[in-house]
Formats: C-alpha cells, sequence, structure tokens
C-alpha cells in the first residue's frame, strides 16, 4: 500500500547529488514503494535543502532489514568515539 | 486498430485555477467520435510507467489525459524528486485532486472529436482518488485499481493523512469497475467485499474482480508485484468496461 508515512528531521551536514555537494537541511524518513528498488516496499530516505529545489536531494531506498542495520551501524559508529567528539 | 498516436505535454487549469502540467495522447483520425480517460498516477508521481498507461489508452482509441498532481511543488522536476517533495509538503489534499480531474476531463472534453464520455481510472493512492473523483464529479466510468482507504480507516498507529471515503458513495456519479488482488493487504478482499456491499444497498452499478495469485500493484510491468495473467485480464476487463460506457 502506500503508506504516506512520513518522518521529517532537521538536519545539519552536506549531501552529494546530481549536482554535486549541497548543505542539507532535513530529511524525510518513510516506508513505502520504492522508486527503484527491487522490493515491495523499502525505507527511503530523501536528504534535502529545500531551499535549492526538487532536484537538490540525496535518495536511497532500503530494505526493512538494511535499514535495521545501516541505524545500528550508525550508532555503533557514533558510540565508538569519544562522546566529546560526537556531540 | 492501427494504434497510431500523438503524445504531448500540455499546460491544462487544474483546481483553483491554477495552470498545470499534464501528459496527453490522442489516437490518429481526429474527425473519429472517441471517449475520454483521465489518467490518475500513483504515489510515485507522474512517472514513465504511467506515461505508458496514457498512451496505451491512446493506442485502443481514446483521448487520454494524466494531470501532473505534483506539478505546484515541483514544476520541471523529475518524476521522483516531485514525489519526494509532495511526500514532504504532506501529500495532495482530496480537494485539489478533485480540482485536477475535473480541469482534466473539461479538457477531454473539449478536444475536437471528443464523444462527450470521460472516464478515470487510478492505481494504488490513485485507486483511492478515481473513486473519490467518481464520487464529485459528473462522470461516466471510473476504474479503481486497488485502491486503499476507501472502506476502512488506516492501519492504527499509522498517520496516514487520508480519511476513508466510503460515505460518498451515495453520490457515485457512474458505473465502477473494482480491480484487486487476493493477497493485497491494502485493501484486503474483505475490505473490497465491504465496498461492493454498499454499492449494492445504493442500487449503485459496479463490478469487482479479486484476482487468485496477485497482491497489490499487479499492474505495474517494471515492479515485483507484476503478475501477467492478472494484469493481462485486467486490461481486457478495463477495455471491455470503457468500451461499454464511454465508447460511441
Amino acid at each position: 500500500m502506500c503508506t504516506y508515512n512520513t518522518e521529517k528531521v532537521e538536519i545539519s551536514g552536506s549531501g552529494k547529488g546530481a549536482q554535486g555537494w549541497f548543505s542539507l537541511t532535513d530529511a524525510t524518513v518513510y516506508f513505502d514503494h520504492p522508486v527503484h528498488a527491487m522490493a515491495e516496499h523499502t525505507l527511503n530516505i530523501d536528504f534535502r535543502d529545500a531551499a535549492l529545489g526538487p532536484a537538490a536531494r540525496v535518495a536511497v531506498e532500503l530494505t526493512a532489514e538494511s535499514a535495521r542495520a545501516l541505524a545500528a551501524a550508525i550508532e555503533a559508529a557514533l558510540a565508538a568515539v569519544p562522546a566529546q567528539l560526537a556531540s | 486498430m492501427s494504434e497510431e498516436l500523438t503524445a504531448t505535454t500540455i499546460a491544462i487549469t487544474g483546481a483553483g485555477g491554477d495552470e498545470i502540467e499534464a501528459y496527453l495522447a490522442v489516437p490518429e483520425g481526429a474527425g473519429t467520435p472517441r471517449g475520454g480517460v483521465v489518467v490518475i498516477h500513483h504515489m510515485p508521481g507522474y512517472d514513465s510507467s504511467t506515461k505508458e498507461v496514457v498512451r496505451r489508452f491512446a493506442a485502443h482509441g481514446y483521448a487520454a489525459l494524466m494531470p501532473n498532481l505534483y506539478y505546484r511543488e515541483a514544476p520541471g522536476a523529475s518524476p521522483d524528486d516531485a514525489a519526494a517533495v509532495a511526500r514532504a509538503n504532506g501529500g495532495v489534499p482530496d480537494d485539489r485532486l478533485v480540482g485536477d480531474v475535473r480541469g482534466a476531463a473539461d479538457y477531454l472534453l473539449a478536444l475536437a472529436g471528443s464523444n462527450g464520455k470521460v472516464g478515470v481510472i487510478g492505481y494504488c493512492s490513485g485507486g483511492r482518488q478515481s473513486f473519490l473523483a467518481a464520487c464529485t464529479l459528473r462522470l461516466d466510468a471510473a476504474v479503481d485499481c486497488y485502491g486503499a482507504c476507501i472502506v476502512n480507516p488506516p492501519p492504527e498507529g499509522m498517520p496516514l493523512k487520508v480519511n476513508p471515503i466510503v460515505g460518498l458513495a451515495p453520490d457515485l456519479s457512474c458505473p465502477l469497475l473494482g480491480l484487486f488482488g487476493a493477497e493485497d493487504k491494502y485493501p484486503t478482499p474483505e475490505e473490497t467485499a465491504e465496498l461492493s456491499k454498499v454499492l449494492d444497498n445504493l442500487g449503485k452499478q459496479h463490478e469487482f474482480h479479486t484476482y487468485d495469485d496477485a497482491g497489490h500493484a499487479f499492474f505495474a510491468v517494471n515492479r515485483p508485484a507484476y503478475r501477467p495473467a492478472a494484469a493481462n485480464d485486467g486490461w481486457q476487463k478495463i477495455f471491455d468496461f470503457y468500451g461499454r460506457y464511454l465508447a460511441g
């Protein structure tokens, strides 16, 4: 189904899209039909800068298993460095 | 049937008088009376696969038009980028959808060769929107391909921005063809059976078909959900249905 379910979070950092690097302002996270991945539903993330227009986007479509592994890897990477470095 | 056609991008007037982009396909032989079909794209947007659907209707003798429902948010953007923006902005409101379908239907009716009849078809989220348009506008035939959230509310805990619209059923303006997969969870066969029961009680003309060994999006030839047997039979049923209510 089309879940419409969308989490939106403000972020700070940079991403590399079709036109090169740009600053990121927000990310939308949702579990829905992918455009490209060969699965019925995927965990999709759009890293964006809305002010730069629709093409300022870095998109990923991950299987649920992959997304959970990625989330754990992010937490592990952050936990592996001194707290003051990753604050 | 020659299957010759012309397809092009045009501008139409949508909800609120806004100019929006639309994809038009018209069969060759402008003088031959023919019906029109408004194609409602799915949530991933105004994409190549749905443009193929538009051309398919023209190849079968109908003028077909697909409004870009995300044009306001992202004019000129690639379909997937536009869909991402539309999603981030909360999706397409129902009243705007109805206005855009109305604009597309009016455009088709004004085309040379129109026989004065217009139908609508939508897939996935567009299936619900096809039902919505058919209950809100004066149309001649509507097709709902596995549209969810018509009868049942969204699953508990899922903050969907869509509401059930079965309450609009008394206003259904035209015959409705429903094509569903037995393995689909949204909508389930129980939900579509409930919709059929509601329409029966209202005396609304409809025919529903639920295919075994098919789930959601079984028409989508570029997705793993594609089920050729169900899709081929479904296309046949669509053209039979439109042949009865839009042709002539």
